[in-house]
């Protein structure tokens, strides 16, 4: 049979959706990993990101940390940190996805906070405001468009990560790849196909519902002037 | 789920003795890691570098080609590996394909914004002199985009070095299978962790190196700033 009936035969069958370690128990350990790292990368790179937009440093911080985390292999770290203390864990898969969340988020809120109107803020300031009320009355409400982008960019890339976590007994959809390169490739094609497939659709999925969220979470008067 | 494995003198984070011993093998992963990165890039630049200046010269070009661009960066590498094993095997071919597809995006991206940052007036300067459309692009556009395009290429070989562990997939991850072999041969430390340092260095040294070549083929980028 050809591969690609051979991924739709996969597909079809029910029973690959509904059995323990099917499609459906992947999907939920998959978001599952992947919300998590996303979680705890805004919990790292927003704050700072944040503090070094607000005081005006640590440009060059951002762009270090992002050539840095680029030049480290997703794999590397997910076959090493099972090895740490950490063992097999669910950390020991969401620690490495997260370092990858951690760029993208940053390097937003630094620009956002960062590029705040400096008019608003000056106007905030004459009007009485503290750094602190600066902070989350204007500056954090106008890089609203720079965070939600930078959280798409980070989960969207996670999601996609997420599937190399497989391969180290780590879980999630990349599962039904893995197995499929386990066998030989005439008896696997369809399950690598069918489980690429399933991979590739939901990181388009995540890729749109965060968009259109974007959309939800942007103020009004900042969606217009974006589009102009 | 497997048990963790208790620290031993026998499987320690980093060994001499292991890098003596396999010399051979790791220098041989390097070279084909190095050379996945080097073919992938350059059929990459071959391609994108039109396909950039086609989207500079037509708007529905550009529109389509970043969308489609947007959607193929999306899909997780091992999906695109997954996708095309089927047809092209556990080859190294696989594996450059799917390096071809991620490059050709940051290349395509990077030498359009470059083209669009020329500066209108330089362009009807260039006209008024009496440059041809050919030599205009030659002369004054493509000079004038090398910064953003050199800059597209040195993110594209250093996401490239990093990328090209996950062929480890279809056995042609360079020094990522060593990485997988590692962790599969009852997760050898020092295999894993020497092979994780060469590639981050590996990739450090692209970034040094494509620096250095910008800086050198834009003189007059170096003297503004």
């Amino acid at each position: 049979m050809n591969p690609i009936g051979a991924a739709f035969t996969w597909l079809n069958d029910p029973l690959n959706w509904t059995n323990p370690g099917g499609v459906i128990d992947l999907v939920i350990e998959h978001m599952y990993l992947s919300g998590l790292a996303v979680l705890l990368g805004c919990l790292i790179a927003w704050p700072v990101g944040i503090w070094l937009g607000h005081s005006g440093r640590g440009g060059t911080v951002t762009v270090t940390v992002s050539n840095l985390t680029r030049a480290i292999p997703t794999i590397a770290l997910l076959s090493i940190f099972p090895l740490t203390a950490l063992g097999f864990s669910t950390w020991s898969v969401v620690i490495p996805l997260a370092v990858f969340a951690v760029p993208p988020l940053l390097a937003t809120a630094y620009t956002g906070v960062r590029e705040a109107d400096p008019d608003a803020r000056d106007a905030a300031s004459g009007m009485g405001l503290s750094r602190l009320q600066i902070l989350t009355r204007v500056e954090l409400p106008l890089a609203v468009p720079h965070l939600a982008s930078g959280f798409r960019t980070a989960a969207v890339q996670v999601v996609a990560t997420a599937t190399l976590a497989a391969l180290f007994n780590g879980g999630g959809l990349g599962e039904i790849i893995a197995r499929g390169f386990g066998k030989t490739i005439a008896v696997g094609a369809g399950e690598i196909l069918a489980g690429g497939l399933l991979v590739a659709v939901l990181a388009l999925l995540v890729e749109g519902a965060l968009g259109l969220a974007e959309k939800y979470v942007t103020p009004r008067a900042l969606r217009v002037a974006a589009a102009q | 789920m497997l048990v963790a494995i208790r620290l031993d003198d026998k499987n320690p984070w980093f060994s001499w003795s292991y890098i003596e011993s396999n010399s051979q093998t790791l220098l041989d992963a390097l070279v084909e890691h190095l050379y996945l990165t080097a073919v992938s890039i350059v059929i990459a630049a071959v391609i994108a570098i039109p396909l950039g200046i086609l989207a500079a010269r037509s708007k529905a070009a550009a529109t389509s080609i970043l969308s489609i661009s947007g959607v193929m960066y999306t899909i997780p590498s091992l999906a695109v590996f997954a996708l095309l094993t089927p047809y092209l095997g556990l080859s190294a071919d696989t594996v450059v394909f799917g390096l071809v597809m991620y490059a050709l995006l940051i290349l395509v991206r990077a030498t359009l914004t470059g083209l669009r940052q020329v500066p209108s007036e330089v362009i009807d300067a260039a006209g008024g002199m009496g440059y041809g459309k050919g030599q205009l692009l030659a002369r004054v556009e493509l000079p004038l985009a090398l910064p953003s395009i050199m800059t597209g290429l040195r993110i594209a070989t250093v996401s490239t070095v990093a990328l090209v562990t996950v062929g480890a997939v279809v056995g042609h991850g360079g020094l990522g299978q060593l990485i997988l072999s590692g962790f599969r041969n009852n997760l050898y430390k020092p295999q894993i962790v020497t092979a994780t340092i060469m590639c981050v260095l590996l990739a450090l040294l692209c970034e040094v190196v494509l620096s250095l070549v910008t800086r050198a083929l834009t003189p007059w980028a170096r003297r503004r700033s």
